[in-house]
């Protein structure tokens, strides 16, 4: 079975994120680049797929820049087979990137594509679902167990007030929930077999899809922060000022 | 021009209070853009809802009946509000960021070719929106082009719309659905029942974290605080990857967001993706033997000690103050 998985370059998540004072951005000095963790768990799912298939193939995508290969070289070590990387030159919006996966998948025909259900930098939680429709595909977000048989894929998905189970034919679009598995490292051989997988780039507009974006970020600021209270030095004290001064019991 | 389309979520005809969210977020906005709010329901129970959300305060409430929407599903949803936007000519659609709103709305935006804002925390009067990003260590205001937009508004950022004196006209709608373009099947759904409070609706919110050390010690010490106290329960994700409790209690970037009145950290070190989900609380108290741990940073009252014998301590000290 051929697997798409759709990764994205942020920032570590242990990073403290500033933002300008232009508000233009975030400052990126010192930031430390990784793969969408959320998009780990999606290849390590594909990677268990074909595993337990005995073959298969699992393809990388990302829409980035140049630098971005870093982060494919690391899927490629922790055991994907090869690498596309669509490079586009000015900012894309969630709907854009979707249409570039879309388009991509479309000439490589996966059976599945898995994918992260949010990215920890934008936090948007959109382009597994647009992907799926501008395919015409089924979904299924959120996903805490994935079993596949005789072309069919049955999903438990984390949602309000318990688990969800559904069913449906492929090809189909799972997005990961952080339940799923437990993302493995890239060993030593898998970094050495990674710099000679193929890694694939082409250029966004070249693909024929409409890139223009709908939704732009006028500008950012830091949130206001929240100061520090004070340290009560008993259970008792606790209480009293729960009741007396803050009168929330 | 400037009508805004309300999903308004519900469970075989009874919704959470982050329906009246959305309603309350869709009637400001459609008063900036000089539109109308009006509200959309369907599934099993969509009349009953209807009839509830009628007297919340939109102009009108459209009930979609068709056979294939009883269960949500995301394509046939998505397919039957693309068409309903169409016919009404709405230039937003509104939803709350549950999980359901989360799962739905990128798809019928994609389906329309419209820009889509998640989570957004305010409208402003230029109609751009504001949203957090980077786990809330930053806020963007978005604009959005097209003649139709997509948003999901975050729960704990507007109030929930309040009963009006009269109630809205119901419709009903029987959407246009490309059977053959439905490939997905409702198989069951697993209910977490628990007689608590839920999480995005509680006043008062207690969390476990890694430091309870077991699910057990969530049972027999976090527990009698979470009762005594008449709050919802809550986790931080390690607890939660730990197994100690349901996925559905996690607070945080990744898991529920909350801003009760009272927000009690247990045994929470306060990673950043942690406080993401709960730094809006009005009062957050924070139990840790670590005095260096990082949620004393937002804790207006920390308490440096052993949960193991604070909680149970506390337990007296709230009954105690009730009698």
């Amino acid at each position: 079975m051929k697997i798409l998985v759709p990764v994205k370059r942020v920032p570590d998540p242990a990073t403290t994120i500033r933002v300008l004072p232009d508000g233009s951005g975030i400052a990126t000095d010192n930031v430390k680049w990784v793969i969408n963790p959320f998009d780990e768990i999606a290849l390590e799912e594909a990677l268990r797929i074909k595993e337990k298939q005995g073959s298969g193939e699992v393809v990388l995508i990302s829409v980035g820049q140049t630098a971005w290969q870093e982060q494919l070289r690391t899927g490629l070590a922790m055991g994907a087979d090869r690498a596309i990387l669509v490079k586009a030159d000015s900012p894309l919006d969630t709907l854009a990137i979707a249409r570039v996966i879309a388009k991509i998948a479309s000439d490589e025909k996966p059976e599945l594509i898995i994918i992260g259900k949010q990215a920890i930098d934008d936090d948007s939680n959109q382009v597994g679902q647009m992907v799926a429709e501008l395919l015409g595909w089924p979904q299924a977000t959120f996903a805490s167990k994935v079993e596949l048989a005789d072309g069919k894929c049955t999903v438990v998905r984390e949602v309000d007030g318990g688990l969800e189970t559904i069913a449906f034919p492929l090809p189909a679009v799972i997005t990961t929930d952080l339940r799923l598995n437990e993302p493995r490292y890239a060993s030593l051989p898998g970094i050495m077999k990674a710099r000679k997988k193929p890694l694939n780039e082409l250029a966004a507009d070249s693909l024929g899809v409409e890139l223009a974006p709908k939704l732009k970020i006028k500008t950012l600021k830091t949130p206001e922060k929240r100061q520090a209270g004070r340290k009560v030095a008993s259970v008792e004290e606790l209480v009293q000022m729960l009741h007396t001064e803050a009168k929330v019991i | 021009m400037g009508d805004v389309l309300v999903y308004a979520e519900h469970r075989g005809g009874h919704f959470p209070k982050t329906t009246l969210i959305a309603v309350s977020a869709g009637l400001e906005l459609a008063r900036k853009r000089g539109g109308q709010c009006i509200a959309v329901l369907s599934g099993d129970g969509a009349a009953a809802a209807a009839a509830e959300i009628a007297k919340y305060g939109p102009s009108k409430v459209l009930v979609l009946e068709e056979p294939r929407l009883k269960h949500y599903l995301a394509d046939a949803a998505a397919q039957a509000l693309a068409g309903l936007v169409k016919k009404l000519g709405a230039e937003t659609v509104l939803a709350t960021a549950t999980a359901l709103g989360k799962d739905l709305m990128p798809r019928l935006a994609a389906r329309m070719g419209a820009p889509m804002a998640s989570e957004i925390i305010a409208i402003n009067d230029d109609g751009t929106v504001v949203r957090p990003m980077y786990a809330g260590n930053a806020l963007a205001t978005i604009e959005l082009d097209g003649p139709v937009r997509v948003v999901t508004v975050r729960g704990t950022a507007f109030d929930a719309a309040k009963p009006s004196a009269s109630a809205a006209p119901i419709e009903t709608v029987t959407p246009e659905l490309d059977a053959a373009a439905l490939k997905m099947e409702f198989v069951n759904f697993n209910e977490i029942k628990s007689d608590r409070q839920q999480l995005n609706e509680a006043k008062i919110v207690v969390s476990g974290g890694r430091g309870l050390k077991s699910g057990e010690n969530f049972k027999t010490v976090l527990e009698p605080l979470v009762d005594e106290l008449g709050a919802a329960m809550g986790a931080s994700r390690a607890a939660v990857d730990a197994g100690f409790v349901p996925n559905d209690l996690q607070v945080g970037q990744t898991g529920k967001v909350v801003a009760p009145e009272l927000y009690v950290a247990v045994g929470i070190s306060g990673a950043i993706q942690h406080l993401a989900g709960m730094k809006d609380s009005k009062t957050i108290v924070a139990i840790n033997k670590d005095e260096e741990a990082p949620i004393f940073g937002v804790a207006d009252y920390g308490l440096v000690a052993d949960l193991f014998k604070a909680v149970p301590e506390m337990v007296e000290a709230v009954k105690k103050l009730k009698h």
